[in-house]
């Protein structure tokens, strides 16, 4: 079976400035959504009380608001978390100096409020120094992932493609926070997790493409850099889409079937991987084309020119 | 000849495949309701202990399926968790305080595996359900507190040397000596050159000051410490919670990692946590009458206390030093090969001690470990109530009239006496530590999460089982193959490695992996197509694919492996658990996507002729 069935070359780098425009709207998008917006950060990043609860029967919010308030919670914020008989209370930092003891405190208010037995499902307190400290950390992280994968790729390759990859990291990057950002959705440690499964996941498939790019510059002769790239993408795009759709489809099945808790992970990869299979097929190429990429570039050393003459003279 | 392994290739390539498939087993067996008996404060569970905990099983009529002795602890399963918890009351009221009773899942590994090193993966508190706390140690609080030191112990020296000072005064990491004379600041400076190697020393002559700043590696030495005494404190404390596999370790360099599996009343967990400890020196009454103290009559200076055995002693009310002062405590070994405590105090605590022993060579002294301890009870305001223990950990006979540094003698064993230089430095808390995350979660919810992750694993793997077989149909039953022994590789890698714990995002990183190890094959397989359209032979279409894909697998595998271990580098936890199963998926993942399945290709294609390839 085959899904594409590609007779000729497409030809991918003639829609390279529509792949251009596109690509800039959706940054700048995001660019603006993040300094406007900014990202609805969780509980990892901001610190505070989390106090998640499992009621024996559907839960009314609005008496749990009024609980909450009566009992000195004015900044609780309830909300149902997956299904209506479990709740999520959030509690904003105190500079009280017992705060580590605010989740048993609402337990035991909400125990004796509603009457039912409340099963306690997770508590989470994150004090403000370790907030700070992880944001920090998740910022540098990044960074030095796309910084060893820069060398990585430059020491294998050629420095055009590897700044085109990382380019498209931070392209693929930059997208998903911008997604985040727009629909507020909740960005904790989970998601920033998945963003870098999505560094992982987005090079990979740049480097199957660079890998064919550089194989054909060797093969075939006489042919301008466009139409090698051309060449090289057809080639490579049928196992492009495959794998995106075995990746898309556990990631389906994370995100039906994973729950509530990795909602944000499984969405971040989802959208990742899709705007991953893209930019490895416009962006990284369409870099190392404008930096000017070219067939003595990729055939370094004397010794294997030489080997590829002789080789050539032998049929 | 082309596609042809060589037997001993083959034979390994399955021998791998088994062995992890032999490692991942022990995950198959399930776990049986335990209870573990454990020894306090160097306390070790013994033959005796088994005995007792056998009669006491007996007499409440209650029925186990094992009890083993092993390693100071008593582990006894049980058929059902009605029996383990009734288990649990009845040792825990009957073997009294020496000893701590945990409820405990114990795997129900077969000895012949459990014999070669199998065991179960670990499960992170998200799926197992606990409570984990990440506690930071107060540094400046430990500087500050080394820098008071510092301050007494200069004027200490400068008095004892009759070298005049004007003023000792901490300053920004330092300590400033201002002196009367020119005279003075030099010898003043030789002395302290000579006793604090660690310090670096300047001098002022026109405002004569002496500058001591403590060293890089002296506040490197200061940290370090105040972190490993807290980790050891927090070990003991924790031990006394009475959990199954507490886990405490320290992460980075001021923050202590506490897991507590099972736990749910986090309250006292935390109360427990927070607890005060410190240690008293105390005369004992000689004159005092024993037998009449422990009948209600404790004579009025007197105090009437108990050691870890039981044995009361009468003790002076006086309390000649508190532990406070205490800067270090080292277990070794005299001259004479005996077990010791050396024991260090600052200058005042050295001039207290010198002046409190000075009459009372040849008597008894007494060191006495304070707690407060978390009761189960609550006070009208809901706090809970502590109770204050107090217990003699050791008494020995003055010797000689003693000073900054001493030690004691005659504690008993080595591992007693080990034991007695922890419990001496837990007096001396000098940092002072905060819990600054908690993460708690219910027993309901982990379960939850293993279910539903066991599940997002099923479907997505059944989703590309399905998609491979219809795309590339033989071609795609052997990357299924891979994929499913690359599965059991990975649950097998991560039983081996005792480090690695399973979490939800951990499950979530092998649903991931399934997607991207097909990633190889796919690979693989497009090329060997594409070398078929290009007219080449069959086998040497097979022999292409596999050698052209190579190095780009290579290339992805280990970018993705970079951003992994990245991620394992600085993330906790769960997140940590996504790095360990996505790093060992993608090693996994190599092996299984281009040996395996070419292992399996060559023995079903390899070196026969073929016109047509189902692929």
């Amino acid at each position: 079976m085959q899904i594409l069935r590609l007779k000729e070359t497409v030809a991918f780098m003639s829609y390279r400035k529509i792949a251009l425009i596109f690509s800039a709207i959706l940054m700048i998008a995001s660019i603006a959504s993040l300094a406007t917006n900014k990202l609805n950060f969780g509980l990892d990043f901001t610190g505070g009380t989390l106090i998640e609860v499992g009621f024996q029967e559907a839960a009314d919010l609005e008496t749990l608001r009024e609980v909450m308030k009566t009992n000195g919670f004015a900044d609780a914020k309830v909300q149902f978390y997956g299904s209506s008989r479990d709740v999520v209370i959030r509690l904003g930092l105190r500079d009280d100096v017992k705060a580590e003891m605010l989740g048993n405190e609402v337990l035991d208010v909400l125990q004796g409020a509603t009457g039912q037995t409340v099963d306690m499902r997770r508590i989470e307190f994150v004090g403000a120094s370790v907030g700070d400290e992880l944001a920090e950390q998740g910022g540098l992280a990044m960074l030095t992932a796309l910084i060893c994968i820069l060398i990585y790729v430059a020491f294998r390759f050629e420095w055009r493609f590897a700044v085109g990859s990382v380019v498209a990291l931070f392209h693929d990057v930059l997208l998903t926070l911008g997604l985040f950002s727009i629909l507020q959705l909740e960005f904790d440690l989970t998601v920033l997790a998945a963003i870098l499964a999505v560094i992982g996941y987005s090079l990979n498939d740049t480097i199957v493409v660079s890998d064919r790019i550089r194989e054909n510059f060797r093969k075939i002769r006489n042919s301008e850099a466009e139409e090698i790239i051309n060449i090289s993408l057809t080639q490579t795009l049928s196992r492009t889409f495959i794998t995106s759709i075995t990746t898309l489809l556990v990631l389906a099945a994370l995100f039906f079937q994973g729950g509530a808790l990795i909602h944000g992970f499984a969405t971040a990869l989802l959208f990742g991987v899709f705007v991953g299979t893209y930019s490895s097929i416009y962006v990284a190429s369409l870099v190392a084309l404008s930096l000017g990429i070219s067939k003595e570039d990729l055939i370094p050393e004397v010794i294997e020119k030489e080997g590829a003459d002789q080789e050539a003279m032998m049929p | 000849m082309l596609n042809k392994y060589p037997l001993w290739k083959t034979l390994m390539v399955a021998m791998i495949v088994a062995l992890g498939a032999l490692y991942a087993t022990p995950n198959l067996y399930g776990e049986s309701p335990a209870v573990q008996v454990s020894g306090l404060r160097g306390v070790e569970a013994d033959a005796a202990t088994l005995d007792s905990v056998k009669a006491h099983l007996e007499e409440s009529k209650l029925s186990y399926d094992s009890i083993a002795l092993e390693k100071g602890q008593i582990l006894t399963r049980f058929k059902n968790t009605e029996d383990q918890l009734k288990a649990r009351d009845v040792l825990d009221d009957n073997l009294g305080k020496k000893f701590s009773v945990a409820l405990n899942l114990t795997p129900n590994t077969p000895d012949w595996l459990a014999a070669i090193g199998g065991t179960p993966m670990k499960l992170g508190l998200d799926l197992s359900g606990g409570v984990s706390f990440l506690m930071e140690v107060n540094m400046k609080e430990a500087i500050n507190k080394a820098k008071v030191g510092m301050v007494s112990d200069f004027r200490g020296d400068l008095r004892n040397e009759k070298i005049r000072y004007r003023s000792v005064k901490e300053a920004n990491n330092s300590v400033v000596v201002v002196f009367r004379k020119i005279e003075d600041l030099e010898a003043g400076q030789s002395l302290l050159k000579k006793r604090y190697r660690d310090l670096l020393l300047s001098t002022d002559d026109d405002t004569l000051t002496l500058t001591a700043k403590m060293t890089e590696p002296k506040l490197k030495e200061i940290r370090e410490y105040a972190l490993q005494q807290n980790i050891t404190i927090i070990r003991n404390r924790v031990n006394e919670l009475g959990v199954a596999e507490p886990l405490v370790q320290r992460q980075g360099k001021k923050h202590i990692v506490i897991e507590l599996p099972g736990v749910q009343d986090t309250a006292k967990a935390k109360e427990i946590l927070n607890a005060t400890a410190t240690i008293e020196f105390r005369l004992v009454d000689t004159e005092g009458d024993l037998s009449n103290a422990l009948n209600g009559r404790v004579p009025a200076n007197s105090i009437l206390l108990k050691d870890k055995d039981g044995r009361p002693s009468l003790l002076k009310k006086r309390v000649m030093l508190t532990g406070d002062h205490i800067t270090d405590a080292k277990s070794g070994f005299d001259e004479y090969s005996r077990p010791q405590v050396n024991i260090s105090l600052d200058s005042a605590g050295g001039s207290k001690m010198s002046s409190g022993t000075k009459s009372n060579i040849g008597k008894p002294m007494a060191t006495v470990f304070i707690e407060y301890k978390a009761t189960d009870k609550k006070d009208a305001e809901g706090n809970i109530i502590f109770e204050k223990v107090q217990e003699i950990i050791s008494v020995a006979t003055i010797q000689s009239r003693l000073g900054k540094t001493f030690r004691i003698t005659g504690a008993g064993s080595a591992a007693e006496a080990h034991n007695l230089a922890l419990l001496l430095r837990a007096g001396a808390l000098i940092a002072p530590i905060t819990i600054v995350e908690e993460r708690t979660v219910g027993p309901t919810l982990g379960a939850e999460n293993v279910k539903l992750g066991f599940e997002a694993i099923l479907m997505g793997f059944g989703l590309v089982f399905i998609f491979m077989m219809v795309y590339y149909r033989a071609f795609g039953v052997v990357a299924n193959l891979a994929l499913g022994a690359n599965l059991v590789l990975i649950v097998g890698v991560m039983s081996m490695i005792p480090g690695a714990t399973l979490t939800l995002p951990g499950m979530a990183g092998i649903v991931l992996t399934v997607g991207m190890a097909v990633d190889a094959n796919v690979l693989i397989f497009e090329r060997i197509r594409e070398e078929i359209r290009e007219g080449k032979t069959i086998q040497q279409s097979i022999h292409q694919g596999y050698d052209a894909a190579f190095s780009t697998i290579i290339d992805a595998n280990i970018t993705t492996l970079i951003a992994a271990l990245i991620l394992f580098a600085i993330g906790t936890g769960p997140v940590k658990g996504f790095a360990v199963t996505l790093s060992i998926g993608i090693i996994t993942s190599m092996f299984t996507s281009v040996i395996a399945s070419r292992t399996i290709v060559n023995a079903v294609w390899g070196g026969k002729r073929l016109d047509k390839l189902s692929i």
